[in-house]
């Protein structure tokens, strides 16, 4: 008896190990193709990876994706390498044996373009559709719902019933219905797929619903259950249409704050140095600038000294860039503002020429390339609220940032001795002066805090624009329209104008185009400062008269 | 009157004699040197990518120094700073011309600097050489365009994503940035797209103002447009920094090659120098030249830029192959010619033949525009660019477009018997 079980169990092993030593061979046959030159014998590779069913095949296929598949040079073996210090360190694709590191000359990466891409996505679908991970599974029911070859039908289908994430499910149900419309095998079956996809409302959903119109648009000789379908497809696309204009609103007004918000941290420091003082502070821009070039810097550090905190850069370039710009801000101010008080026109080109030296400065320190500030994990990507409504991170983090600068600016002025004082000056320098201020002080604290905000927009702006030395004279002319608009010396002035300019942009841009847009709100602010020279919200009484 | 005249040409005395100080230091006699102007911006919007271009022409002057000079002389590089301000491009080229009594002038980068300097150089009769991919439609007698022209450009990009293996597209967006090249570039394209059929409401066309950086409503619209069941491409003639904030905002809604493809014509490595390029990997783009290309020609430049800029991260790109192609076209032309002289070198200057950094040889054509070869390649998530296709040959640049009715029916040849820029039949 016992000497059955333990033949039976030496067969059962050797059965095992063959198969296993096949399945290998297989999928060295099947990967040989990848080696070749040409797109066509590389895609015909990767389905037979993927249908080998073998273990490795995901590994070799995401590393494929990845750009991590090579090639020895040596002896024309794929390598799946990752970067290193002095190379790669590779491991053999096939049997997954650690080789080590290799010199990056003597490996080759295996080139793929975008069809192929396409395509592995589809494949690793398929083979990851039952994986532990539901993150996994979700991507995979997404790749399938774009790919929608017909031989996912039942592996969808077993899959869907033993889904236990309730996240995963929705992503599954409209994969297997986008199976069904494409590949169903009655038109009940079909209507019922269309069903279950008109009741969705993003993007990806109208593509495929309109596809599949134009293809059944393109039949020869409709049958009558076609043309039926025809007609159902098209309800379905109206449903979704009407669904998708009310969700553009929503994202159009999404956009017009986020613009509105880059405005007002743009032009909130002005408010600050040409509102509350009445310096026309050309180097306002400037003082951005250094902002950004100070989170550039933070970064840098970071990169270098202390990895770990990479991500944080970012927040820990907000005081610091504050105290730089600021400190820059004083030093102008005492150097060459306080001596031309009372005199604009020779303090615009006083400040014209100190911006102009700035960015020369800037140029010759860092170069006249733009530096890369990268965006930290926790700001990439988008927030899905909903099927075709989908928000940035990062213009969601902005928004909240102006709000808080803006908050910080207001509780400083109406809540602190220095925001009294600040307050005095403007109004009535001698008198504050005879009451023991020291107005000179004030002064030059004043414009540092002017730009040391605007120094803290800089870094929000290293998220959205260039990190180059003419980052500044981007925003110098929209931070004045801005405060102008709203009303000079008035914070909440320079919130609202921020906030309609942005909006009006954004609701005039699909209609007329960027470029139109841009001089329609133009042409509009100037005839308002017509009617209303002093702006949105005008300041009254005896301060506003000197 | 007489004694203004007197004083300018005193000024003028005094102008030359203080740059000829400045370049020269020592004091060399003018008759033993070889004077090159370079005209590109070092300040202003585009020192971005200029600043590049005159450090490339003072390496070439650097080289061939160390090798023995030209025609026996030593060759000295004249740099001005026309600062991003088209006007003052005219006015600097004058200068270099009456002034420093340049030999020849390698410069200009945006179309609009170009257009101002180029009665200047007719007049006065001198030679620049354009180093930048341009839209065309114009063939100056005094100009050599190294650059690509459209046909060598946007037309094989758009031909390679209606093949099959580009993802056989067949809806596209025009994305440019409001100006001369991207609107004579978006015209010759939507000719081109028509007459392959496509359909009026298959092409979309958007143009932004310099240096935008708003891009949430163009981004979602393209996405929209691109859900229409249809494979949909960009076509991107945005130019400059506005690259940055169109790249991340497709980042983070979350565009990928794969869905929509992006081909640029503007954009090289010097510009993805500033960008984290993870989520744009498999974009595409369209040049004559790429740095990562393996060639030996390639390999012994990249070394001789590092070593002459001291930094072994900076890249290479397109428009500065195209500078050393036309340095070393005109240098070659001297040679032949046996002097700087400007109507002996141009007639030198037909027929003469440069090794590519990519390969092959580029040729100097009777239209002045070279015939080279184009390529196409990926982002990658490094910054560099990976070649996905190539022309089989070279592909010679056309002056004027076939695409666009009213040029199609002229020639440019500027050797006998045509001899002119834009005519429909020959002058002799």
């Amino acid at each position: 008896m016992r000497i059955i079980l333990k033949s039976f169990l030496a067969a059962l092993a050797i059965l095992f190990m063959t198969q296993a030593v096949a399945v290998s061979a297989d999928l060295t046959e099947a990967s040989q193709g990848l080696l070749a030159k040409g797109y066509k014998d590389k895609t015909a590779a990767v389905e037979a990876v993927a249908a080998t069913g073998d273990a490795r095949s995901v590994i070799i296929l995401e590393a494929l994706l990845g750009g991590k598949l090579f090639i020895q040079k040596s002896d024309n073996v794929l390598v799946i390498g990752v970067k290193a210090e002095g190379g790669y360190k590779t491991v053999n694709a096939i049997t997954g044996t650690e080789i080590g590191l290799t010199p990056k000359s003597d490996v080759k990466k295996v080139r793929i373009n975008n069809k192929m891409r396409g395509l592995i996505k589809g494949q690793l679908g398929g083979l990851t559709l039952l994986s532990d991970d539901p993150a996994l599974r979700m991507k995979a029911a997404n790749a399938v719902f774009i790919s929608r070859p017909k031989e996912m039908m039942a592996p969808m289908q077993s899959a869907l019933a033993s889904e236990t994430d309730p996240t995963v499910v929705p992503a599954m149900t409209r994969a297997l219905a986008a199976l069904e419309l494409r590949h169903g095998a009655t038109m009940a079956d079909k209507q019922a797929a269309l069903e279950i996809l008109s009741d969705l409302h993003d993007p990806q959903v109208k593509s495929l619903l309109s596809g599949e119109l134009s293809s059944l648009r393109a039949l020869q000789n409709p049958t009558g259950p076609e043309k039926e379908l025809i007609i159902a497809v098209q309800a379905g696309l109206t449903k979704i249409d009407e669904k998708l204009d009310f969700l553009n609103i929503i994202e159009n007004i999404f956009q017009g704050i986020s613009l509105g918000s880059v405005l007002l941290l743009a032009a909130i420091g002005l408010a600050i140095t040409f509102g509350v003082m009445g310096v026309i502070n050309m180097a306002h821009g400037e003082m951005v600038m250094i902002g950004a070039y100070t989170t550039y810097v933070v970064q840098e550090l970071c990169r270098n000294f202390a990895p770990g905190f990479l991500d944080y850069a970012l927040i820990a370039a907000v005081p610091l860039a504050f105290i730089v710009s600021g400190l820059c801000g004083v030093g102008i101010e005492r150097s060459v503002i306080r001596y031309l008080y009372g005199r604009p026109l020779e303090t615009l080109l006083a400040t014209w020429g100190i911006s102009l030296i700035l960015q020369q400065f800037v140029r010759t320190i860092f170069g006249p390339t733009n530096k890369e500030v990268s965006s930290p994990e926790w700001l990439s990507g988008t927030w899905e609220v909903t099927g075709g409504l989908a928000l940035t991170y990062n213009r969601i983090a902005i928004i909240l940032f102006a709000a808080a600068v803006l908050l910080m600016l207001v509780l400083i002025l109406k809540k602190t001795a220095f925001g009294l004082q600040m307050r005095a000056v403007t109004q009535n320098r001698q008198m504050a002066a005879s009451m023991g201020i020291r107005t000179g002080w004030v002064d030059a604290m004043t414009f540092g805090l002017g730009s040391g905000v605007a120094g803290m927009a800089g870094v929000a702006l290293s998220q959205i624009d260039n990190v180059s030395p003419n980052l500044g004279q981007a925003y110098i002319i929209d931070s004045f329209m801005v405060v102008v608009f709203g009303g000079v010396g008035n914070l909440w002035g320079t919130l609202v104008g921020a906030l309609s300019l942005g909006i009006t942009n954004k609701f005039l841009e699909p209609y007329t185009g960027a470029v139109l847009a841009k001089i329609l709100v133009l042409v509009a602010i100037i005839l308002f400062i017509q009617k209303r020279p002093r702006g949105l919200f005008a300041l009254k009484g005896r301060a506003v008269e000197s | 009157m007489l004694g203004l005249r007197k004083v300018a040409g005193i000024m003028t005395g005094a102008a030359m004699l203080a740059t000829s100080a400045l370049g020269l230091g020592t004091a060399q006699a003018a008759d033993d040197v070889i004077k090159v102007g370079v005209l590109h911006s070092l300040s202003g919007t585009m020192a971005i990518s200029e600043t590049t271009l005159k450090d490339a022409v003072l390496m070439m002057v650097d080289d061939l120094n160390k090798n023995g000079g030209l025609l026996g002389k030593k060759v000295e590089a004249v740099v001005v700073d026309p600062a991003s301000n088209w006007p003052l491009f005219a006015e600097k080229a004058r200068e270099l011309i009456e002034v420093d009594k340049v030999d020849v002038v390698f410069g200009c980068w945006t179309s609009v600097s170009r257009k101002s300097v180029l009665p200047v150089f007719e007049e006065l009769n001198s030679m620049l050489f354009y180093p930048v991919q341009y839209e065309g439609e114009e063939s100056s007698r005094n100009v050599f365009y190294t650059g690509a022209a459209p046909n060598q450009q946007a037309i094989p990009a758009v031909e390679y994503l209606m093949s099959e293996e580009g993802g056989d597209v067949k809806r596209w967006v025009l994305a440019g940035t409001d100006y001369v090249y991207p609107r004579t570039t978006n015209k010759i394209l939507e000719a081109f797209l028509k007459s392959k059929g496509v359909a009026d409401e298959d092409i979309m066309i958007s143009y932004t103002p310099f240096g935008h950086s708003d891009w949430q409503t163009i981004v979602s619209d393209i996405k929209k447009f691109g859900s229409e069941g249809k494979k949909t491409a960009v076509v991107s003639t945005i130019n400059g920094d506005a690259n940055v904030p169109f790249y991340k905002e497709l980042g983070n809604q979350g565009i990928v090659a794969s869905d929509i493809p992006v081909i640029a014509f503007s954009v090289g490595e010097e510009e993805l120098a500033g960008l984290d390029t993870a989520p744009l990997v498999g974009h595409l783009a369209a040049w004559n030249y790429f740095m990562s290309v393996e060639d030996e020609e390639n390999a012994e430049f990249i070394k001789k830029w590092h070593a002459f800029i001291g930094d072994d991260e900076r890249v290479t790109n397109d428009p500065m192959e195209a500078t050393y192609i036309g340095f070393q076209m005109w240098v070659q032309a001297v040679k032949q010619a046996g002097t700087t002289d400007v109507d002996a070198v141009r007639q030198a200057m037909y027929g003469q033949e440069v090794k590519n950094l990519t390969g092959g040889t580029a040729v100097m054509n009777t239209n002045h525009h070279l015939s080279k070869p184009v390529l196409i390649g990926e982002i990658q998530d490094d910054g560099q660019i990976e070649t996905v296709w190539r022309t089989d040959g070279v592909v010679k640049g056309d002056a004027w477009s076939d695409f666009i009715p009213e040029s199609a029916k002229l020639t440019s040849d500027w050797t006998y018997p045509f001899v002119c820029g834009g005519c429909e039949k020959a002058m002799f």
